[in-house]
């Protein structure tokens, strides 16, 4: 069928005269049914393992080794791939994680710095408040220490007016004179001192 | 042009060879074993040339069937199975090539010949026995002794065990020659009778059109069984290996 050539089995001299029969019988007459026929058994044999060898031979050296490797690089290089990705999405999770934790202690220090402002705030308005109190206390105190010294002035102001006043009426009155001392010692006496 | 669906498995020589009174003759058939290992070879080989990381088209081709063979072996025979690797992707790539290269009008079909899948059912069956005594020893006898069997049944269960196991590689061998032959042998009788009908003037063609739809159908379902006898070749090679790997099931 494949190319015109004479027919391999030589038990089959009638090859060409029954191309027209159409039928298996008229093969059958003229020869062997070509897969039985054993005539070729050994060829197809030797050939079958030289060729078959020779491809077995080119799979396991060549073909098997070098798919096997093509696709067990592929697998590595996507397993690094993922890993390279995991890697990747760890740091941007530590680098969120960094961000935060700084967010966090900025907030922390703002209001810390904010507290210590009040506080020295309040220090200052307090230091401010006691200085004032302080002063005021001081000015009172000398306030009412020159109203001691006034009131103590005129307190011996008033014995010596009583003096002179006495004087005068027992001048008046007793028409004699009285020394200031005895007049003194009398209010002295009278005044309970 | 011959109308005899027959004549399409004939072998005939392109070089005679003879070597001690056996034929060795480079035939059609020959010259088809070599045309399908240079094309399954030289497919594989040029399209994973670039070792692309992104596959190309054609090199994914090559991957997939890789990959396919591969967890066809890996849940068939285990992953110690996988050390059967090449031979299986061999077998597979050899008989699905010569299966599709025999679609081609005028193109011999070598894996309609009983003699070459009979080899190739031997290579499988010889390869799981000499692991088999070579891993296991005589515990690869076990594989006839299934366990849990009262003994009463023991030796009818064993001898129906060692029938299956000798039957392996004629329906290994058989199944795959007697499709590829029975589809060819189809094909040609549909595509005969558009040719005589067709010869008999105008009714003649008119009634073509219906072997001729057929012999379009069959050449499709043929393409399917190449592929599909490939594919049950190379799983039931798995699961014979399976038994030289696994004898005590």
């Amino acid at each position: 069928m494949f190319v015109v050539t004479p027919a391999y089995a030589e038990s089959n001299p009638t090859e060409g005269t029954h191309s027209e029969t159409g039928a298996h019988g008229g093969e059958a007459a003229g020869g062997v049914f070509p897969p039985f026929d054993s005539s070729t058994f050994a060829s197809q044999l030797l050939w079958l393992a030289i060729t078959f060898g020779l491809f077995y031979l080119l799979m396991s050296k060549v073909i098997v080794p070098r798919i096997g490797g093509i696709l067990e690089h592929r697998r590595d290089r996507i397993a690094q791939d993922l890993d390279e990705a995991n890697r990747l999405k760890e740091e941007a999770d530590n680098a969120i994680a960094a961000y935060e934790q700084e967010l966090a202690d900025a907030r922390k220090k703002a209001s810390a710095i904010a507290e210590t402002a009040r506080e020295k705030a309040k220090a200052a308005a307090e230091a401010e408040r006691t200085s004032t109190e302080a002063e005021l206390a001081a000015r009172m105190a000398d306030a009412e220490k020159s109203i001691a010294a006034i009131k103590v002035k005129a307190l011996a102001d008033v014995d010596t007016i009583a003096e002179d006043a006495a004087t005068d009426v027992v001048k008046h009155l007793l028409g004699g004179a009285v020394t200031k001392a005895e007049v003194a010692a009398a209010i002295r006496a009278a005044s309970g001192k | 042009m011959s109308n005899d669906p027959i004549h399409q498995f004939q072998i005939s020589k392109l070089v005679p060879i003879e070597i001690g009174g056996l034929d060795l003759s480079f035939t059609n058939s020959s010259l088809f074993m070599v045309g399908t290992v240079a094309a399954a070879a030289g497919f594989l080989f040029l399209t994973t040339a670039n070792r692309g990381l992104v596959p190309s088209r054609l090199q994914s081709i090559s991957e997939m069937s890789y990959e396919f063979v591969a967890s066809m072996l890996r849940d068939g025979a285990g992953s110690q199975g996988m050390r059967f690797f090449p031979m299986v992707f061999s077998l597979f790539m050899f008989v699905l090539v010569a299966n599709l290269l025999g679609m081609f009008p005028y193109f011999f079909t070598v894996t309609s010949h009983l003699i070459v899948t009979f080899a190739l059912a031997m290579l499988v069956i010889g390869t799981v026995v000499v692991y088999g005594f070579w891993k296991h020893g005589l515990h690869f006898l076990h594989l006839f002794v299934p366990s849990g069997v009262p003994g009463v049944l023991m030796p009818l269960v064993v001898m129906i065990e060692v029938i299956s196991f000798l039957s392996r590689p004629i329906s290994l061998s058989v199944r795959l020659f007697a499709n590829m032959l029975a589809g060819h042998i189809t094909l040609k009788v549909f595509a005969g009778f558009v040719a005589s009908l067709g010869s008999l003037g105008a009714l003649g063609i008119g009634t073509a059109i219906l072997p001729l739809i057929m012999t379009v159908a069959l050449t499709g379902l043929e393409f399917l069984v190449a592929f599909l006898q490939a594919y049950v070749f190379a799983v039931l090679t798995c699961m014979y290996l399976n038994d030289a790997l696994h004898p005590g099931h």
